[in-house]
C-alpha cells in the first residue's frame, strides 16, 4: 500500500477519526471491560496486597462457562450469567486456597501459570470448548447461540431507550451496559472500602501479622478479595464475549492481564475512581494511534502493532521509574514495596 | 586462591546441594514446611520395617534423592507400560528441550536470587538471542558457530545495558518487588516490539539441516537436535563446574544465598552483579539459539518458554543454580514423556501443571532449603 500523494501529509491526523462513531464505541466498550478487569485487580493488588496475575483466567472461566451453559446445556442466558459467576468464584477459591499461602512473588507466578493452564485447556478440550474455533452457536442448531438473548435485549434498548439518537450503532447498548456496570462497581467498591470489611482488607495489605494478631482471619479476607475480583473478571469476560461473535482461547492470553495491570497502574493503586480514567486514557491513546496517518513504508501494519506494544512497554517502565503511584494513586497507600 | 572473603564463605558453600544424580543429599533440618515426600511410601513398601524407617528418614532429609527415585520409578513404570524404545526416544527429545529450559533457568534463578528480581523479560532475552543468530547466520550468511557466539555476546550486552539503565538505579531507589515485576513486563513488551519492528511476525528459521537424522540403538535423532543435546549437556556441565569450583561461581552463589552477608565478607558485589548479568544473558542467548535451531523463530518464542523456565527455577528452588539446571532437564524430559500417555498437544501444559503442583506442595523447590516462603 503506497501513500496517495494527493491525500493527507504524513503524520497528519485524518478526519476519519471524528466521523467514525462505530470505531469509538468499540474502543469505549473495550475501555469499559478493562475498567471492570482492573477494578478486580485494584481490590486484590491495591487494597489487599495480593498480586493476582491470573485475571485473564477469571475472564476465560466466566466467558466459557456462560457460553457452554447457554449453548451446550441450553440454560436461559439470564440464568446462565449468575451461574457462570458462581462457577468463576468457585474456581477462584479453588486456586486461592492453596496459592494464597505463598509469598507474593510466588503467588504472582502461580496465578499466571494457572491462567495459562486454563487457556491451554480451552484450546485443547475441543469437545467442551470448541478448541481454537471457539464456541459461539450449537453445532446441531446454528440458531442457538450464546448471544441470542443479548441481541434481543440490545435491540430493545436501541428501540426504546436510545431516544436521543435516531439511528444508533449496534454496539451502543453494549457500551451503555458495560459502563453502567463499571460505574456501579466503582461506587460499590469505593463504598466497601470505608466499611469495617474494607478496613480489614487494608490492614491485611499493610501488615498481615498485625491483622492476624487482632483476631482477623486474614486468609478468609484474602479469599473474599479474590472472589470479588473473580466476579468482576467473569463479568468482564461476559462483555468480552458479547462484544465478539465467539469465545476464543486467544482472547485470554497473559497479555490481557498485563494490559489490565497497565490500566491499573496508570489510574493509580489504591484508588477505585482512577481505574476508569486509566482505562479510557490507555485505550483511547492506544487505539487513537490508528488514526495517525503514518507513511507506509516504513510504517507497515506489523510495525504499527509493534509501536503500540512499545508504547505500552514504555508506559509501564516510565510509570514504575518515575511515578509508581500512577495518576491518582496515593503514595502512602502503596504496597509496591516489600 | 582464596581472595576476598572466599575462605570465609567456602565451608558454607560446600553445604549447598550437589548436582542432582550424585545421590548425596543436603543435610537439612526437618521443619513444618518440609512435607515428607508422599511417594516415598509406596517406594519403600517392600523394604523391611527397620530399613524402611531409616530410608524414610534419609528421603525426608534429602529431597533431591527422593526426586531422583521418583523419576526413576516413573521411568521404569513407563518402560513397563510403553516399551523401552518409545521411552528412550522421548527421553532423547526431552533432553534437547530440557537443555533449553536448564540454560534459560540458571541465569533467571541467579538474577532472582541475587537481585530479588522476577525478570519477566528473561524470555525475550531468549528471543533476542534467536534473532541475533538469525541476523548473522541467515542475513549475513556466516556459519552457525559464529552466530551462536554473536548471539551470546549480544544478549549478554543487553543484560548489562538494562542493569546499568534500569535495574541498578531502581535498586538504589529501593523499588519494591511489584514495581520491578511490572517494569520487567514493560521491558519484555519493549524488546518484543523492537524485534517485531525489525523482523516482523513471520516465522523464520536458522540455516540448519532439519531433515537428516542419525540412528543409533534404533533411536532416530535429528542431526540438529543431536548437536543441541551435546552442546547443551557440555555447557550445563561446564556451568555447573564453574559455579562449583571457580571463585566467580562461588561468589555468585554466595550473593544469591545472602547478598548482605556476601558484602560484609568482602566480596565486590557490584562487580559480581555485572558478571551475573553477563552470565545470565549469554546463557539466555544460547538457549534462544538452541530453541531457534530445533523449532523456529518468531517474536513469541521466548515468552512461550518463559513459564516453563520459571517452573524450572521454582522446582529447583529460587536462587539455586544447580537446582535450576537439574530441574530444567527434569522438566524437559517429563514434558516429552507426557506425550506417551496423553495427546502431544497437551504437553505445553505439563510445565505449568508441575509448577502449580510444586508451588502448592513444596514451594521451596525439590532441591531447595525451606526458607520463609
Amino acid at each position: 500500500m503506497s501513500v496517495d500523494p494527493t491525500s493527507v501529509a504524513p503524520l497528519a491526523v485524518t478526519f476519519e477519526a471524528l466521523t467514525e462513531p462505530a470505531f469509538w464505541i468499540g474502543v469505549g466498550v473495550i475501555a469499559g471491560i478493562y475498567t471492570l478487569l482492573a477494578l478486580g485487580l485494584q481490590v486484590n493488588v491495591g487494597f489487599t496486597g495480593i498480586v493476582n496475575f491470573g485475571q485473564a483466567a477469571f475472564m476465560a472461566v466466566g466467558a466459557y462457562a456462560m457460553a457452554i451453559l447457554t449453548v451446550k446445556a441450553e440454560i436461559n442466558f439470564w440464568l446462565a450469567l449468575p451461574l457462570a459467576v458462581l462457577i468463576t468464584i468457585a474456581f477462584g477459591l479453588l486456586v486461592g486456597l492453596p496459592a494464597l499461602r505463598l509469598r507474593a512473588d510466588y503467588f504472582a507466578i502461580a496465578t499466571i501459570a494457572m491462567a495459562e493452564v486454563v487457556r491451554i485447556f480451552a484450546q485443547n478440550a475441543r469437545g467442551l470448548t470448541g478448541g481454537n474455533q471457539g464456541i459461539s452457536c450449537a453445532e446441531d442448531d446454528p440458531t442457538l447461540c450464546y448471544f441470542n438473548e443479548w441481541r434481543e435485549a440490545s435491540d430493545w434498548i436501541n428501540d426504546n431507550l436510545v431516544f436521543f439518537w435516531s439511528d444508533p450503532e449496534d454496539l451502543f447498548p453494549l457500551l451503555l451496559v458495560v459502563w453502567a456496570t463499571a460505574i456501579a462497581a466503582t461506587f460499590a467498591l469505593t463504598y466497601f472500602t470505608n466499611t469495617p470489611w474494607g478496613r480489614v482488607l487494608r490492614a491485611v495489605r499493610e501488615d498481615e501479622d498485625a491483622a492476624m494478631a487482632l483476631g482477623k482471619r486474614t486468609l478468609r479476607f484474602k479469599l473474599q478479595s479474590l472472589a470479588l475480583s473473580a466476579t468482576l473478571g467473569a463479568i468482564g469476560g461476559f462483555f468480552f464475549a458479547l462484544n465478539l461473535a465467539a469465545v476464543y482461547p486467544i482472547n485470554f492470553e497473559p497479555l490481557v492481564t498485563f494490559f489490565a495491570f497497565s490500566v491499573l497502574i496508570l489510574g493509580g493503586l489504591a484508588n477505585y475512581k482512577g481505574v476508569a480514567v486509566g482505562a479510557i486514557l490507555f485505550w483511547f491513546v492506544l487505539e487513537g494511534t490508528r488514526f495517525i496517518d503514518l507513511p507506509d513504508p516504513p510504517f507497515t501494519e506489523t510495525r504499527i502493532a509493534a509501536l503500540r506494544l512499545a508504547i505500552t512497554g514504555l508506559l509501564l517502565i516510565g510509570l514504575m521509574a518515575f511515578r509508581p503511584q500512577g495518576l491518582f494513586g496515593k503514595k502512602e497507600e502503596m504496597v509496591l514495596g516489600e | 586462591m582464596y581472595a576476598d572473603g572466599a575462605r570465609f564463605l567456602a565451608p558454607r558453600l560446600r553445604s549447598k546441594p550437589p548436582p542432582v544424580g550424585t545421590g548425596r543429599g543436603v543435610p537439612e533440618a526437618p521443619n513444618e514446611i518440609d512435607t515428607p515426600v508422599m511417594e516415598a511410601g509406596h517406594l519403600t513398601d517392600a523394604a523391611p520395617t527397620a530399613m524402611r524407617g531409616r530410608l524414610e528418614e534419609r528421603l525426608r532429609q534429602s529431597p533431591a534423592l527422593a526426586a531422583s527415585l521418583i523419576l526413576i520409578a516413573i521411568f521404569i513404570a513407563l518402560v513397563i507400560g510403553e516399551g523401552l524404545h518409545d521411552v528412550l526416544q522421548t527421553t532423547v527429545n526431552g533432553l534437547s528441550l530440557g537443555a533449553i529450559y536448564a540454560l534459560g533457568a540458571v541465569g533467571l534463578t541467579l538474577v532472582y536470587g541475587i537481585l530479588k528480581l522476577t525478570n519477566f523479560a528473561h524470555g525475550d532475552f531468549l528471543t533476542f538471542g534467536a534473532y541475533m543468530a538469525y541476523l548473522v547466520n541467515v542475513t549475513w550468511g556466516a556459519p552457525l558457530v559464529v552466530a551462536v557466539f554473536w548471539a551470546m555476546a549480544a544478549t549478554a550486552l543487553l543484560g548489562l545495558l538494562f542493569e546499568r539503565t534500569l535495574w541498578g538505579p531502581m535498586r538504589r531507589r529501593r523499588a519494591g518487588f511489584l514495581q520491578l515485576i511490572l517494569m520487567s513486563i514493560g521491558l519484555a513488551f519493549l524488546l518484543r516490539a523492537v524485534i517485531q519492528w525489525f523482523w516482523g511476525t513471520e516465522i523464520r528459521s536458522l540455516d540448519v539441516d532439519n531433515t537428516s537424522s542419525v540412528e543409533f540403538l534404533g533411536l532416530r535423532v535429528g542431526e540438529t537436535e543431536l548437536i543441541v543435546i551435546v552442546v547443551g549437556i557440555v555447557v550445563i556441565a561446564a556451568v555447573g563446574l564453574m559455579l562449583r569450583y571457580s571463585l566467580l561461581g562461588k561468589r555468585m552463589r554466595a550473593l544469591s544465598d545472602d547478598l548482605d552477608l556476601a558484602e560484609t565478607s568482602g566480596i565486590d558485589t557490584k562487580r559480581v552483579i555485572l558478571y551475573t548479568w553477563i552470565f545470565s544473558g549469554a546463557l539466555a542467548g544460547l538457549a534462544g539459539v538452541m530453541a531457534a535451531a530445533t523449532t523456529n523463530i518468531r517474536p513469541e518464542l521466548g515468552f512461550e518458554l518463559l513459564l516453563p523456565i520459571f517452573a524450572a527455577v521454582i522446582l529447583g528452588g529460587i536462587g539455586d543454580a544447580f537446582g535450576a539446571l537439574a530441574a530444567g532437564m527434569v522438566l524437559g524430559v517429563m514434558t516429552e514423556w507426557s506425550t506417551l500417555l496423553i495427546d502431544a498437544r497437551w504437553k505445553v501444559a505439563v510445565g505449568f501443571v508441575v509448577l502449580v503442583v510444586v508451588l502448592i506442595i513444596r514451594p521451596q523447590g525439590i532441591f531447595g532449603k525451606a526458607k520463609a516462603i
